[in-house]
């Protein structure tokens, strides 16, 4: 048995929308694992409810072995680090970090040597005095985060922490949260919209869309391999070129050009998807195309063509001198394909 | 720095203003320590004179009333119990209301509340027979109770309170929830810290309502024992002295100037609290 498992778990909100859709996931002991969608998908939804913030309305959450769908949020021992920090305003920081432990009926010495370290640990302990309205975006996202550790929980929830600081901020406290997860080993599940972020951080990613689960895996298996046309397309950056087309024995009809897939698939509408950095570019490439523009990136540039009426994108190494409006030749290599049927949206 | 004719003009509004609000106040102080031949021959003073310490005295500490055992000091605790009482109740169980109706979502939280709301068209003049009848029947004439209860309902504080409740985030409720704070302690531990101001604000406001209530004490007791300030103010000194007695307006005067006192001190010893409030931003 896992350490939190969520079983055909489901959402439906009062006025009738549907959030979650019979979600199942396991999760080990010690994890990270991220949640990763568009806004909506319902990922905050299935996190909340991991945490008893939401009423589930069908299926099971277990938690090291106990069912918690009826167990009251401060009863479940998890601690949560929400979107806009939530830290009590009128409290000094040391009282931030210490409510919970409060609460529980810890002894004041011990409180002060728990609250003490943990503030060591992430270095806000010459803040202990301060009101949360004293202090910076970091500082703030940090208060959160040791006012989540100090208590010791069994799951670490975070609820797209990291949105509300700048891209540099952002990329160092990424690095912190990962650093500290592994450091003290305690099962984590992140929220976020980011792909960076997702990939990055996440031991395994669930890629959410519309209140389904779309995939479960390594964030290297979610890159090289997605099960949907969905997760293709949403992680990944530049987005991976998914081309319409018509598959007959093996050959993709895409426009007037032929791409031979070396294999015998029919299938009426599919998509063929490559990377834009899957696409080798060589002065003998089998293919010619026009690049309508191009992004220059400082070590890459981005090259924007069109294939028919279908657009798309490789990314190259900017050493290459490539201007709009040149021509350029590529090849297409069918190892790096991803095959997806439109009608189902499935990886072939 | 050259002032503007504007400026000037604007400015003497303002001091003729000011002079409007604080000259009867001066003049009742300065008339009240004078004794009462001058202020019978000469009429209102502007300058101090020298009865201060008599009539002051006097006032505080002469036996009044038709049963001649009442002091204005015993109406000015009677005052200050029944205003402290209206003003904490008030305040207490308003803020406590609003949490319901905020936090707790029961069916008919929307209708109760506009319920609340709809009788501050019914103040207690429209409704003082009924509720005199009430509180008669429960035997509360001439007490403290009497004088308090049916005055510590309060929709508009309830509605000042609601309203700032839900201005309160709810990650802030989520996050307590989670460091396992329950609604009693959510209720202690944050939205009373965080109300402070408000709580403060309320408070003098429903002082200084219950301390200037005149009707209602007025109707509910008969004892002397429990007559306040207000009341006082219509009965006190303009008795026991037909015929060729001067009327005590010295000491008239320095009631009025004592029965200010308490409503002025709470306004300045909360304000201080409540402007504190206003300057730390705390969200």
């Amino acid at each position: 048995m896992s350490f939190l498992e969520l079983q055909n778990i489901t959402k439906i909100y009062p006025n009738g929308t549907k959030a979650v859709n019979e979600t199942s996931l396991n999760i080990e002991n010690g994890e990270f694992i991220v949640f990763v969608g568009p806004s909506g998908c319902g990922k905050s939804t299935l996190l909340r409810m991991i945490a008893g913030l939401e009423d589930i309305t069908n299926g099971e959450i277990s938690l090291d072995g106990n069912i918690i769908n009826k167990i009251d949020p401060s009863e479940r021992d998890v601690a949560m680090v929400f979107q806009n920090y939530a830290l009590y305003p009128h409290m000094s920081v040391f009282n931030n970090m210490a409510y919970g432990l409060k609460n529980r009926g810890i002894s004041k010495e011990e409180i002060n040597n728990k609250v003490n370290d943990v503030a060591k640990l992430l270095e806000i302990d010459q803040l202990l005095t301060r009101k949360p309205s004293m202090l910076s975006g970091g500082q703030r996202q940090r208060v959160a985060m040791g006012r989540a550790i100090v208590r010791n929980p069994k799951i670490f929830l975070f609820d797209e922490p990291l949105s509300n600081l700048d891209a540099k901020l952002r990329n160092q406290m990424r690095l912190e949260i990962k650093r500290l997860q592994r450091q003290m080993g305690v099962t984590s599940i992140f929220v976020t919209h980011d792909q960076t972020e997702a990939m990055t951080l996440g031991d395994r990613i669930v890629v959410i869309n519309n209140g389904v689960v779309e995939q479960v895996g390594t964030p290297k298996e979610i890159y090289s391999k997605p099960n949907t046309k969905f997760v293709a397309e949403f992680i990944g950056s530049p987005q991976m070129n998914l081309f319409n087309c018509k598959i007959e024995n093996g050959i993709a009809h895409i426009a007037d050009r032929k791409i031979n897939l070396n294999n015998s698939t029919n299938i009426d509408d599919a998509s063929l998807g490559i990377r834009p950095d899957d696409i080798l570019i060589s002065d003998n490439g089998q293919h010619t195309c026009v690049a309508n523009l191009v992004e220059y990136l400082g070590s890459d540039m981005i090259i924007y063509s069109k294939i028919g009426d279908q657009e798309f994108s490789c990314k190259l190494s900017s050493k290459i001198n490539l201007n709009a409006g040149d021509t350029f030749k590529f090849d297409i290599s069918t190892t790096l394909v991803h095959l997806f049927d439109n009608t189902t949206g499935l990886r072939v | 720095m050259k002032f503007k004719p504007l400026e000037i003009l604007t400015h003497i509004i303002l001091i003729l203003g000011v002079l409007l609000m604080v000259l009867p106040i001066w003049f009742s102080f300065a008339t009240s320590t004078h004794d009462n031949v001058s202020i019978m021959t000469e009429g209102m003073k502007f300058f101090l004179g020298e009865s201060f310490t008599y009539n002051y005295n006097e006032v505080l500490n002469e036996k009044g009333g038709w049963s001649e055992e009442v002091t204005a000091a015993r109406m000015f605790v009677n005052s200050f119990i029944m205003a402290l009482g209206i003003a904490t109740l008030k305040v207490v169980i308003s803020a406590m209301s609003a949490y319901a109706l905020v936090y707790f979502r029961f069916k008919l939280a929307v209708p109760i509340f506009w319920l609340i709301f709809i009788t501050l068209l019914v103040p207690l003049e429209v409704r003082i027979f009924p509720s005199y009848k009430i509180v008669s029947d429960l035997g509360l004439t001439n007490t403290y109770t009497g004088l308090i209860l049916p005055l510590v309902a309060s929709a508009t504080a309830t509605f000042f309170f609601r309203q700032f409740y839900k201005t309160i985030p709810d990650e802030l409720l989520e996050s307590a929830k989670l460091d396992g704070a329950n609604s009693w302690r959510f209720f202690i531990d944050f939205l009373l810290p965080l109300s402070k101001t408000m709580l403060a604000a309320m408070f003098i406001f429903m002082f200084v309502y219950g301390y200037s209530q005149y009707l209602w004490p007025l109707i509910m007791t008969t004892d002397e024992k429990y007559w306040t300030v207000v009341m006082g103010m219509k009965i006190i000194f303009t008795e026991n002295y037909e015929g060729v007695a001067l009327p005590r307006t010295g000491e008239r005067f320095a009631y009025i100037i004592l029965s200010m006192l308490p409503p002025v001190l709470v306004v300045v010893i909360l304000q201080r609290w409540f402007i504190k409030g206003l300057i730390q931003t705390e969200k």
